[in-house]
């Protein structure tokens, strides 16, 4: 006879369950109000949806405030698992979905956002990434995953235009192959500890001495494969420059950034430890990632002709450069990872949403693309504010003081100094000077090129409204005032990284 | 006010830059002139309030920044950076008050003024980040005052130069965060304060990898041999008041670099690397000044000229005592003057002609006499004629490190002469004769706008060639410090030799106690 499970309500801490709640309830309550009468204004949907983010918002700070206090929280039978790490990926994501969600407001009238369903799927999306980071299972972490990229893949679709559809195919194409290698590295692992859960796989595996290191390595390589795809490590990249000109400019901008950290907060407890362990292999594929990943993307975006183009290339390379820190794996180089993404945040959505600003409806007979280096020729004679806050984006991405980026930047190799990664720092250091060059380029096209016949510059700010200038203000603000915020900034992050255990 | 009257020279610019964006566009130029003006002034009040008698810094500040990193805002001034402070408010002043008529002026007035914001802070600041953080930043008004205003290569320059640059200086930043390191491996706290750097002694072989790193950060930006070929883009293209700042100031920031770090951080590493540096020197010295020689632009040979005398700074500087830093020091800012001068009075020429080739001129002497004299006496200046205000700088560079080998030293000495040929052939090219080419008949002489910035230009040349004490002092007394400084730290055998104990008193006393035990 089976004995009953006696399960206390409070032994299963459902309140580590509210901040992926809040968007999902969001989400539902969007659907509901589409039902009961359609039709309604996208604004409606915005404000609702930032409404929901901002709750959501809160209680992850309830819960960072817990966390000072008690340290790591577990919940929900040991599944969810709310550490440092959790709660600043959460914190990133939602700050930059709350960021993101005004940029739907755009002057011209798109046609994704006028479906209720956008701004469902978008919520869903978020809960599906905070599952992601909040937990060491490996079965939630792939269900958060799937629940996000799903979402995703329509949302890049629902942009209706012939490449938004090449580009949601070829993500979702590449997102189920990465899905395959995720569950077929998950399950090597349940194979050989019989544990789903990182830190008793790592228990596991540090007990009985890696004897079966042949087995943990295939493994690693499906992981690290379908890592790679998620954050577009070369030569798993080859999906992002396409996608993201498939997508809008806004919508690029945030796949630059949110899901990223998802993956990397993943990667980061599942490499970590293996780093740590002397798996020597994984540590030399990952040093060959990063340099080829920051290196190679640097000479594609060099030669691409499309601002947008280039701008998803100079995210695969801040990616590598990024990824370096969980290669280094020391408390530094995880909080840098963290500093660098939260900087890395504002100046990225901060240029896409200038792309964005831009955005014309039908495409002018002499340009190819909608974001061409030429479209932008001699801004500063038209529109100088708009051109110089992209000038300062472009400045602060290629990692010119006292910009938000060269902050992220110092520390990240500043941490690889530490650890002895001495090399590593050079590469580090010369790659950004490498992608000094077609950041400059943009600036060159801007501030020194004569502008295009016929151009009054109101194509510049053809796309713009109330709520995406104040978005691009905030970008900005946040991109030249850096400094002011780093010192708080590293402190908070240091000790939750610290204190996670990383 | 004199509490902080470093941070008022450094954002006063900066801040008036601001706020031109709301002056209408005629009136500009007259707003640039008044903010310029009375930031000169302020780096007058600040020569005045400074006490020639300390060796150290003077009038520091500090602020913290990102404390839990050890980047904090210092600032300070000692003689060593005190004349190039004056020296860029000087020149930002008369280069925006000669400004000829350019398109959207507004643009390039307060880029010159965010320009200033960064040099000065260069000069002032005491922490390694915060020095970086104006380093950098210098480069982006310059990039756009050569790629906007500039000559038909000018994009090409202008990227050139800022890549250029750009790259050296991020080899330098490594090389800033692994001195970090080793001051938090010594004392375990992290701190990027220059002055705390000084008090750490590293082995040799440690110094001698990062006198490299930073090496090629000052190094490109001198620049020196081999690393100079961006230099004669960015001063062909630039507009005239570009090559004036880019000559007069920005080359400073390198050799200054020296001084401030590489020397008294490294002093072993420096002493190690004196020879292949001072070998480098010569041949920037002889090698530029043979280019000089050959080139038909007269701009080009200002140019190159004025990399042939970094050279001898640079050199001044690798002599390791105290007349060869202080006369390099002072040679920095003689070579501001003159180049600066130089590069004027090419503009000059150009504005009237639009044409800097030389065989377009020809006979210009008796067309207008009062540019020939000017430009001759400028001309006199920087082949280095006694006094005059070069001769100083050189003579004492050349007598330090007179003191460390005599065979280089007499190179160098040889190439300065090589220096006055090309000089003078260009002079003669230009100026005598008879006035071959129709256009230059009736050539305006220099007007009242062009002489308000050179005729100052010339007093200071003749003055401080006859009399530089009031600038050389403080230089010296500074100096004598750092060049003590690296004798108590260094720790080969070799850097003990060759850097030159001040203190002899002390010295005495010490064996004394010896003999005694």
């Amino acid at each position: 006879m089976l004995a009953p499970v006696n399960v206390s309500l409070e032994s299963l801490n459902l309140m580590t369950l509210a901040p992926m709640l809040i968007p999902i309830i969001g989400a539902l309550v969007i659907l509901v109000i589409d039902m009961l009468k359609s039709k309604l204004d996208r604004s409606l949907y915005v404000v609702l949806s930032l409404l929901f983010l901002i709750m959501d918002f809160s209680t992850i700070i309830d819960s960072s405030s817990i966390f000072m206090k008690d340290g790591t929280l577990m919940g929900v039978f040991d599944v969810m698992l709310i550490d440092g790490l959790a709660i600043l990926s959460q914190f990133i994501i939602v700050g930059a979905s709350i960021l993101f969600i005004p940029l739907a407001l755009s002057h011209k009238r798109f046609h994704e956002f006028a479906y209720p369903e956008f701004f469902a799927l978008f919520l869903f999306m978020i809960g599906g990434f905070q599952f992601m980071v909040a937990t060491d299972n490996l079965i939630l972490v792939f269900v958060g995953l799937e629940t996000s990229s799903l979402a995703l893949y329509t949302l890049i679709a629902m942009h209706n235009r012939d490449k938004s559809f090449e580009a949601a195919v070829k993500y979702f194409t590449m997102g189920a192959l990465a899905a395959g290698l995720y569950s077929f590295g998950a399950m090597v692992f349940y194979a050989l500890t019989g544990s789903v859960e990182i830190s008793k796989i790592a228990a596991v595996l540090a007990a009985n001495g890696y004897a079966d290191l042949a087995y943990v390595l295939i493994g690693v390589v499906f992981m690290l494969a379908a890592f790679a795809f998620k954050l577009s490590l070369v030569p798993f990249h080859t999906w992002a420059p396409d996608v993201y000109e498939g997508s809008s400019a806004a919508m690029a901008g945030y796949m630059s950034i949110v899901p990223k950290i998802a993956a990397f907060v993943v990667a980061m407890r599942l490499f970590e430890f293996l780093i740590h362990s002397g798996v020597v292999w994984l540590e030399i594929v990952l040093y060959i990632f990063v340099i080829v990943t920051m290196t190679a993307a640097n000479i594609w975006a060099l030669v691409q002709t499309d601002v947008k183009r280039m701008l998803a290339y100079s995210s695969v390379s801040h990616a590598g450069f990024v990824m370096a820190a969980i290669l280094i794996g020391t408390t530094q180089s995880n909080s840098a990872l963290f500093l660098y993404w939260i900087l890395f945040s504002f100046t990225n959505l901060g240029s896409f949403s200038m792309l964005w600003l831009s955005r014309q409806k039908h495409l002018p007979a002499h340009q190819n693309s909608d974001h061409s280096y030429d479209k932008f020729a001699g801004m500063i004679k038209t529109s100088p504010i708009a051109a110089t806050i992209m000038g300062v984006f472009m400045l602060s991405l290629a990692g010119i003081p006292p910009f938000a980026l060269f902050w992220g930047k110092v520390y990240l190799i500043s941490s690889a100094v530490t650890s002895g990664y001495t090399v590593l720092a050079l590469i580090m250091a010369l790659n950004s000077a490498i992608a000094g060059y077609y950041y400059v380029k943009l600036i060159v096209y801007m501030f020194m090129k004569e502008p295009i016949i016929g151009n009054d510059g109101h194509m510049y700010v053809a796309n713009a409204t109330k709520p995406l200038r104040t978005i691009i203000g905030i970008a900005a603000i946040g991109t030249i005032f850096a400094f002011l915020a780093i010192n708080p900034l590293l402190e908070f992050i240091t000790s939750f990284v610290y204190n996670s255990g990383y | 006010m004199l509490d902080h009257i470093l941070s008022i020279l450094i954002f006063f610019p900066a801040i008036a830059g601001v706020f031109g964006f709301m002056i209408q566009k005629d009136s500009v130029r007259a707003y640039g002139v008044a903010v310029a003006t009375i930031e000169f002034a302020l780096s007058l009040w600040l020569w005045f309030s400074f006490d020639s008698n300390v060796s150290g810094m003077q009038f520091m500040e500090q602020l913290p920044l990102v404390p839990a990193f050890g980047i904090n805002y210092i600032l300070g001034v000692d003689g060593i950076s005190l004349f190039i402070i004056i020296l860029a408010a000087f020149f930002t002043m008369i280069g925006i008050a000669s400004l000829t008529e350019t398109k959207d002026v507004k643009n390039m007035i307060i880029s010159l003024l965010f320009l200033q914001m960064t040099m000065v802070g260069v000069f002032a600041a005491l922490d390694a980040i915060v020095f970086y953080i104006f380093w950098e930043l210098s480069l982006v008004p310059m990039l756009y005052i050569i790629g906007a205003w500039g000559g038909p290569l000018r994009i090409y320059a202008s990227v050139k130069f800022f890549l250029y640059t750009f790259a050296g200086s991020l080899v330098m930043l490594v090389g800033m965060l692994f001195m970090a390191y080793f001051y938090f491996q010594a004392t375990g706290v992290w701190s990027f304060a220059i002055l705390e750097w000084y008090r750490l002694i590293l082995p040799e072989n440690f110094q001698l990898w990062l006198f490299a790193a930073f090496f090629v950060g000052f190094a490109i930006k001198v620049p020196m041999f081999p690393f100079h070929t961006w230099l004669p883009y960015a001063h062909g293209q630039a507009p005239t008041i570009g090559s004036v700042i880019l000559a007069a100031i920005l080359l400073k920031m390198g050799t200054y670099a020296f001084i401030r770090f590489s020397l008294p951080m490294f002093p072993d590493a420096s002493a190690f690397f004196m020879f292949p540096i001072a070998i480098l020197a010569i041949i920037m010295i002889v090698y530029t000044a043979m280019v000089a020689y050959a080139q038909e632009d007269v701009k080009q040979v200002v140019a190159y000229s004025s990399v042939s005398h970094m050279g001898v700074i640079i050199l001044g500087t690798f002599a390791l005592n105290v007349e060869g830093i202080s006369g390099s020091i002072f040679l920095m800012i003689a070579h501001g003057v003159v180049s600066g001068a130089l590069f004027l009075l090419v503009g000059v020429i150009y504005d009237r002609r639009h044409t800097k080739m030389m065989n377009q001129f020809g006979g210009l002497a008796s067309v207008m006499p009062r540019y020939a004299t000017i430009f001759g006496l400028m001309l006199m200046a920087s082949v280095g004629m006694p006094l005059t205000i070069n001769f100083v700088g050189e003579f004492l560079s050349l007598l330090g490190f007179y003191k460390q080998s005599h065979v280089l030293t007499i190179l160098a000495g040889t190439a300065i002469i090589v220096g006055a040929i090309y000089m003078l052939a260009a002079y003669k090219k230009m100026f005598f004769g008879t006035v071959t080419i129709e256009e230059n008949k009736n050539l305006p002489d220099v007007n009242k706008r062009e002489l308000l910035a050179l005729v100052p230009l010339a007093i200071i040349t003749v003055w401080l060639g006859v009399y530089p004490n009031p600038v050389l002092a403080p230089i010296n007394k500074s100096v004598e410090s750092i060049v003590q400084l690296m004798h108590d730290k260094s720790i080969t055998e070799e850097a003990k030799s060759r850097i030159p104990n001040l203190v002899h008193g002390i010295e005495i006393t010490r064996t004394t106690v010896e003999e005694a035990h």
